[in-house]
């Protein structure tokens, strides 16, 4: 039943982006680890790493788009639950860790010992085993997201008040990480990974394979948007972006539409924060800045809102422009660029690039239907 | 009356003479105590401060000073002292004239030890106590209060019935309660008396005097001042939280600054700025090129520099507040989430704008004279930048109300955010309305500018801090009304402060930040709602 609900909500169009995903998927370690270094054809390492971090901002953006192109959600703390998953799958790295750190304690994280602190506060038991803290990845997201979505959701805060206290939230959060006395590293966070399930974080195997992982887990989250999307339920949602009162006069439970949705997209944020930690090496409280999260919604705005192939494809753009701009002389220009872009984008191509495109595409069908296959033909009608 | 005023010569001159005759004799205390420093012996040189010390000779304090710095220099053969000036001069300590002939040939400084050095100090603070400047004198007795010396109870007695200050005689006489409070000598009724002093003080200070009686004082003293402590706890819990409340009044006049000119684009317009902290920094940024210029040209004139600042900034940041609306947000009207990304947008062209023309370091800001230092008012201190910073956002506040109530821009305005389409039937140039609106709006955040850059720093940052704080302070005091402004703003400043002693500053401010989230779910339109049609408009 389940199959046939995926296989339902799949079309050509999301067929063909899976397997473009699943062959980059494959193709990276290929062109990293099988071709000679001397190749013009040779991915180096680094660049594996890259592309990882590229495809965790992807499934960031995909769950930002999911609440926000179908459900009218625009969450500017998304970076929040980014930034949780993270730091549950940094606290499971840094137990990893074990006697190889600077101070060499058994237990504890070299950063505790350095603060005097005498034993593993209780909300750090357990992450040294792999499962529990995969766990966490979704469960501290989907537990915060929950309660603040039904606080919020219940009493009918919308539209840019929403925004306003998600961005409030990410900022609070961001204060108290930075604090020594939270126990999660403070200003410096954690970082210094050593191992992750036994293999070595550093190594380009464990590289090639974190790639994979993030590139089945976007895979994973675009079909479950797209199934989301695609059903019924998704057209609720639809219908709660569009006109919120007339759907609740229409007898949907709309808080409850929109919990689910929200705890969901923040799940997925978790989780692409879980997988971006071991291939950066280090999570900070920088990470809860409220420019983070209203970045990864650009990147959505670029690409396309209500799309989810628009926002896979934005949020790499974006990155890869990034990249280009911060590394190179260029680097003071940057900002010019990308608040350039969020001018740009909202005035010029309010649809994004796939919107866009969708958009064109459909008019191009609709004109060679009426005109029967001539598209260049006159296709208006006269006034 | 002239046979009054022949005695009285007469006595002047008795007492002229017997001093004259007193100095020739040179047996006074002060000539003994000279004599011991001689004696090369600890014990002997501590008699020596002493009696200098307390004989009242003019020479004394000068003496004692040179042996603390081991300039005071004794000959054991002729018995005589003498301080060394620094270009290598002797001057007779007797006499205080320059040595005349040759120095004695077995000249030897006075030695001290860590015992004799705090005697000294003792003895130097004493002298002091009678020093020609009253703000000395006013340290000395401090120091006494703090160093309980029982040393000091005779210069102490002498300086309290020459002293001719007022404030300077309550600190003696308060320092005076305190060594006798420490004296064991010193009867109970002296020390209750004592303690009912220190209790008239009432600061941090008294309560450490009367929190650090020995054990072995008498019940009827302890209870004494287990009562002062207990009084001196109340009264200054009292001050504190007056000094709470005008840190938060501080705080609350900055958020209001920073609020007010949202609370019109944002609360009127319902355009969300996220670039409104930008126009805060442009006009500091607008304050420093003011001052550099003045500095550079006529610093005479730098008292008047936020006077001509105030002006610029408005119209700076006014002049891009009116670009950005025409150029952009006119073009979003009715789609809110995008206004909010394009300004976001803009706020980081902004940022980076500032940070490559003036770099990305804090820029110095002065405070005009008449804007620095402070008062003490009780037991709080009073900063006057912050007392004007409070004047000048209740003019604006006032100013704004004024404009938007009584001319007819306000009028315009309020018809235009109630109903456009009736508005714009009526003759209403909708749009510049709007343009002049929103120009409104930024200007007053220049003005916030002005103020912020005399107590923050001026970098390409400025704005990014007040941003979210601002945006809380309009969604709290209910959107479209600039009384709520007022009251979220001192709300949360006052809050603020009164929660750091307890949370410390950033638990404080999430502890406001997780109040205002939960706020918003009870009250999702803020404190003072608009009701009625305009709510859904």
């Amino acid at each position: 039943m389940i199959a046939g609900l995926v296989l339902r909500s799949l079309d050509r169009g999301a067929l063909a982006f899976l397997a473009t995903l699943a062959a980059i998927g494959v193709l990276v370690p290929v062109l990293n680890f099988l071709v000679p270094a001397t190749s013009p054809f040779h991915l180096s390492s680094y660049f594996v790493a890259l592309f990882g971090k590229y495809l965790c901002y992807a499934l960031l953006a995909l769950s930002i788009d999911l609440i926000w192109g179908y459900c009218g959600i625009l969450s500017l703390g998304h970076g929040a639950f980014f930034a949780l998953g993270g730091y549950a799958m940094g606290m499971y790295l840094m137990r990893q860790i074990g006697t190889r750190g600077v101070y060499a304690h058994p237990v504890l994280p070299d950063f505790m010992v350095f603060l005097n602190w005498p034993e593993l506060p209780i909300y750090w038991y357990g992450f040294q085993h792999f499962a529990y803290a995969a766990f966490m990845v979704l469960f501290v997201p989907g537990v915060l997201a929950f309660v603040f979505g039904w606080f919020a959701f219940r009493s009918r805060v919308t539209g840019v008040y929403l925004s306003i206290i998600t961005q409030a939230l990410t900022f609070a959060l961001m204060l108290g990480f930075f604090r020594n006395n939270f126990g999660f590293g403070g200003n410096n966070g954690l970082t210094d990974f050593k191992d992750i399930l036994g293999f070595n974080v550093q190594a380009p195997p464990t590289r090639a394979a974190l790639f994979m992982s993030s590139m089945l887990a976007l895979m994973l989250g675009f079909i479950i948007c797209r199934v989301i999307v695609s059903s019924k339920f998704g057209k609720v949602l639809v219908a709660i972006r569009d006109a919120e009162a007339r759907t609740r006069f229409l007898g949907y439970r709309v808080e409850a539409y929109k919990l689910f949705v929200f705890t969901l997209s923040a799940c997925m944020a978790g989780v692409a924060g879980a997988l971006y930690v071991p291939q950066v090496g280090i999570i900070n409280p920088s990470e809860f800045s409220p420019g983070n999260s209203i970045e990864a919604v650009i990147w959505v705005a670029v690409g396309g809102r209500g799309t989810l192939t628009g926002a896979v494809l934005g949020a790499v753009v974006v990155n890869y422009g990034k990249t280009y701009f911060t590394s190179g002389v260029l680097a003071p220009y940057w900002l010019f660029v990308l608040g350039g872009l969020f001018v740009a984008v909202t005035l010029l191509l309010p649809r994004g690039i796939v919107g866009t495109i969708h958009h064109h595409w459909r008019e191009w069908r609709e004109r060679r239907r009426i005109t029967g296959g001539a598209p260049y033909a006159a296709a208006r009608p006269a006034e | 009356m002239r046979a009054f005023s022949d005695r009285l010569i007469a006595l002047v001159f008795v007492v002229a003479a017997l001093a004259a005759v007193v100095t020739a004799a040179r047996a006074g205390p002060y000539e003994d105590g000279l004599l011991r420093f001689t004696a090369d012996s600890f014990d002997e040189t501590i008699e020596g401060i002493n009696a200098v010390a307390t004989s009242g000779n003019a020479l004394a304090a000068q003496i004692i000073g040179a042996l603390q710095e081991g300039r005071l220099l004794f000959s054991a053969n002729e018995k005589r002292v003498f301080v060394r000036e620094p270009p290598d001069r002797l001057i007779d300590a007797a006499s205080g004239r320059p040595l005349a002939g040759n120095a004695p040939s077995d000249l030897a400084p006075v030695r001290l030890n860590n015992r004799l050095r705090r005697i000294v100090e003792a003895a130097l603070g004493g002298l002091s106590l009678m020093a020609p400047d009253a703000g000395r004198r006013l340290e000395a007795a401090q120091a006494v209060l703090k160093s309980k010396d029982a040393n000091a109870l005779g210069a102490l007695d002498q300086a309290i019935s020459r002293e001719t200050d007022a404030g300077v005689k309550q600190a003696l006489i308060e320092a005076r309660a305190a060594v006798v409070l420490y004296l064991d000598a010193a009867s109970d009724a002296d020390k209750i008396d004592a303690i009912a002093l220190i209790r008239q003080r009432g600061d941090q200070d008294a309560l450490g005097l009367l929190g650090g009686l020995p054990v072995s004082a008498s019940p009827a003293v302890k209870k004494a001042a287990t009562e002062a402590i207990a009084s001196i706890e109340n009264s200054l819990a009292f001050w504190n939280a007056l000094q709470n409340a005008w840190y938060g009044l501080s705080l609350g006049s900055v958020l209001l600054l920073a609020a007010i000119g949202l609370a019109i684009t944002f609360g009127v317009m319902g355009v969300i700025n996220m670039a409104h902290g930008e126009m805060v920094m442009l006009g500091a940024y607008t304050t420093f090129v003011v001052q550099q210029l003045i500095r550079a040209r006529n610093p005479a004139l730098f008292d008047y520099s936020l006077a001509i600042a105030i002006p610029l900034a408005f119209l700076v940041a006014a002049f891009v507040g009116i670009l950005i609306e025409r150029g952009i947000i006119r073009f979003l009207y009715g789609r809110p989430l995008e206004t909010l990304l394009a300004t976001w947008g803009l706020s980081l062209i902004m940022q980076q704008g500032v940070r490559t023309i003036f770099g990305p370091t804090n820029k110095d800001v002065g405070n005009p004279s008449w804007m620095s230092g402070s008062f003490d008012l009780g037991l709080i201190t009073i900063t006057y930048n912050r007392l004007w910073i409070i004047v000048f956002t209740l003019l604006i506040f006032v100013g704004l109300l004024a404009l938007i109530r009584f001319t007819r821009f306000g009028l315009e305005m309020r018809a235009v955010t109630q109903n456009r389409a009736m508005a714009a039937s009526m003759g209403i140039r909708t749009s510049r309305i709007d343009a002049l609106t929103f120009g409104l709006g930024s200007g007053i955040a220049g003005l916030a500018g002005v103020a912020l850059s005399q107590i923050d720093n001026v970098s390409p940052n400025l704005g990014q801090g007040y941003i979210i704080d601002s945006f809380m302070v309009v969604v709290f005091g209910g959107v479209g009304n600039l009384w709520g402004t007022l009251v979220g703003a001192f709300t949360l400043g006052i809050a603020n402060k009164f929660l750091e002693p307890y949370a410390g500053a950033v638990l404080g401010k999430i502890a406001i930040l997780v109040l205002i989230i939960l706020f918003i779910q009870k009250r999702p339109r803020g404190l003072f709602a608009l009701k009625g049609r305009a709510v859904e408009a």
